[in-house]
């Protein structure tokens, strides 16, 4: 964490002073950016310069989706599957991408390229179904699309 | 479509989110007017005046939750624009950030200075990938210009403003879980009173308002409240941006301007139902509005009082088109695996109340259902109501009681028969794909 602490000082001065605690998601985004995960190393590293219990830390991991506690595949393929994404086909892509990939939603790719996730409402009904990758929507997802998408990523 | 607009005003163009392009439309004069020529609780009269609605689904006027404030009480004050869209079907909000996300950085400063407002928050979802680089874009570019950090037009007003990112909660979009994230913690509402308006982000007073409600402002405070209550209906004053998906022809965000007919927004503007077919109901206004019947939506037009004479509201203006042949028993399905997955497990009948309803809704559509379980379902419903710190809970049960109660034979034919009576389809026929068989037999 040490070589971002320059980054999270600038940070800091955007904020009224005080406001040490409203760092943690923000420092926390960014050591995952930066390693791929949050390590127990963070979480004391973390506490310790924000000053806060490390408690705080471990619940705001566990409370929020886009956290991750272990590495995962380089390519994170997350598929919407609430109503709008349903209604323009989301299960037939999350079976499209668990069949090309060879794997289940919450599992990854023995060579570590992907990992495949479903997700809930994206914001982006209109262009549904919609699969994120990483952190970049792909919006109407058709099969011929999913299949140039995997075929890009994959080189 | 005809109706009036007061958002969706310029062409979209590659850089027409830009400061350049805002200055070229007008952009940051109003503020400049404010700081010269008002002091802050003739901004917040007309704000009043203007009868401007909040966007964020609740309908509340703005006016009155910034009367709240009071100003000079030697104590910090804090505004915090609510981005973390997530309704689901809404996507409205995205349009602004996007496409304006200065009209936004203008309203902020007019609300700054009207609540006399040091350091205001823009709280964006963390999904948002596209809005947050604009919406930080605008922000920085308006620093540069002087117009965030330092005093405006040689006034003692400056304001400063820090983009938020939250990291996937659905309970955040609700004001005192938003301010429970801003602090850096799990996202769990707060029991209100006092109201944030009193004690919100770190114990100060606060104002948390949706983006859309927020970009009106610099509209209101330029051409005046009456002109805005000219637009719209005595009641529902302005305009609503409808984010418009599901089985619809041409789905996407449109302005409409309150009283415009529902029926002819759905079959005219938007194109109609998807692949020539009927309508069966639509969800008005994000999944949390009850469902109406297309009989229902004939004779509405799409203000507050209409909708709600129909039992349902605009809420967020997240719209959803249902053709017929949708299998309901599934939709639900999405729906309450969603509210489950969202629970954030503060309140105890929310925390096991969706679960019971996800698990009762899974067994239906696995064949194991029995007969009382819509009345299960219905019980679940009314016993959360009003027993949690936010709303979600309520508004999972009145998106189950609303289907249940229009659409109580299809559940019964899953439950008797073991299978959907239509298909178990969610998606338009036509579509590529389709359900796997092993899911719709259970």
């Amino acid at each position: 964490m040490k070589h971002l602490l320059a980054e999270f000082e600038r940070m800091r001065r955007r904020f009224p002073p005080g406001f040490e605690s409203s760092l943690v998601l923000p420092c926390l985004r960014r050591i995952q950016e930066d390693r791929g995960w949050v390590a127990d190393a963070d979480i004391d590293a973390l506490a310790a310069y924000l000053d806060v219990p490390r408690i705080q830390i471990e619940e705001v991991l566990s409370f929020y989706t886009q956290f991750r506690r272990a590495p995962i595949g380089r390519w994170h393929l997350q598929a919407c599957r609430n109503v709008s994404c349903s209604m323009r086909g989301a299960e037939g892509v999350i079976e499209h991408l668990g069949e090309r990939l060879g794997i289940a939603p919450g599992e990854t790719t023995p060579d570590g390229n992907f990992t495949l996730s479903t997700c809930e409402c994206l914001g982006s009904c209109g262009t549904a179904p919609v699969v994120m990758v990483n952190e970049t929507y792909h919006e109407n997802m058709a099969p011929e699309r999913l299949d140039a998408l995997i075929e890009r990523l994959s080189t | 479509m005809t109706g009036r607009k007061l958002l969706m005003t310029f062409p979209v163009t590659a850089d027409s989110h830009t400061l350049a392009a805002y200055r070229a439309r007008g952009g940051y004069a109003t503020i400049g007017k404010v700081v010269r020529e008002m002091r802050p609780e003739q901004v917040t009269k007309e704000v009043a005046a203007s009868g401007l609605l909040g966007h964020g689904g609740a309908a509340f006027p703005a006016g009155r939750k910034w009367g709240v404030i009071k100003l000079n009480d030697e104590q910090p004050h804090y505004l915090c624009a609510n981005a973390d869209e997530g309704e689901p079907g809404t996507f409205k909000d995205r349009w602004i950030l996007e496409n304006a996300p200065h009209l936004l950085v203008e309203s902020m400063l007019i609300a700054a200075f009207a609540l006399q407002v040091r350091h205001a928050f823009v709280y964006i979802r963390g999904e948002f990938d596209l809005p947050h680089r604009r919406i930080a874009g605008a922000v920085e570019e308006a620093y540069a210009a002087g117009l965030l950090g330092a005093p405006i037009d040689g006034s003692a007003f400056a304001c400063d403003i820090v983009v938020y990112r939250g990291a996937g909660s659905y309970v955040c979009g609700e004001a005192s879980g938003l301010l429970t994230s801003l602090e850096g913690k799990k996202g769990y509402p707060r029991n209100r009173p006092p109201r944030l308006t009193v004690r919100g982000l770190y114990q100060r007073p606060t104002v948390v308002n949706n983006v859309e409600t927020l970009a009106n402002i610099t509209g209101i405070v330029r051409d005046g409240a009456e002109a805005f209550r000219r637009v719209g209906t005595a009641k529902s004053p302005g305009t609503q941006l409808i984010s418009i998906s599901g089985h619809v022809q041409r789905p996407g965000v449109y302005e409409v301007e309150y009283g415009y007919p529902f029926a002819r927004f759905i079959h005219e503007d938007c194109g109609g139902v998807l692949a020539g077919r009927k309508l069966k109901c639509v969800i008005p206004g994000g999944i949390s509005t009850k469902v109406l019947t297309a009989a229902e939506i004939e004779p509405l037009t799409l203000d507050h009082a209409s909708v709600a004479s129909a039992g349902s509201g605009l809420g967020s203006g997240g719209m959803i088109v249902v053709a017929e042949g949708t299998c309901m028993v599934r939709l639900l399905q999405v729906l309450v695996r969603f509210y489950h997955h969202e629970s954030c497990g503060q309140c105890t009948p929310c925390r096991e109340g969706m679960g019971w309803l996800h698990r009762i809704v899974d067994r239906i559509v696995a064949g194991d259902g029995q007969l009382d379980d819509i009345e299960r379902l219905i019980a679940i419903s009314e016993a959360n109501d009003g027993t949690t710190i936010c709303g979600m809970g309520d508004a999972a049960g009145y998106a189950t009681v609303g289907i249940l109660a229009k659409y109580r034979d299809e559940f019964e034919h899953w439950i008797v028969h073991g299978r959907s009576r239509c298909e178990g389809r969610l998606e338009a026929v036509g579509a590529e794909w389709t359900i796997p068989e092993a899911e719709l037999h259970g």
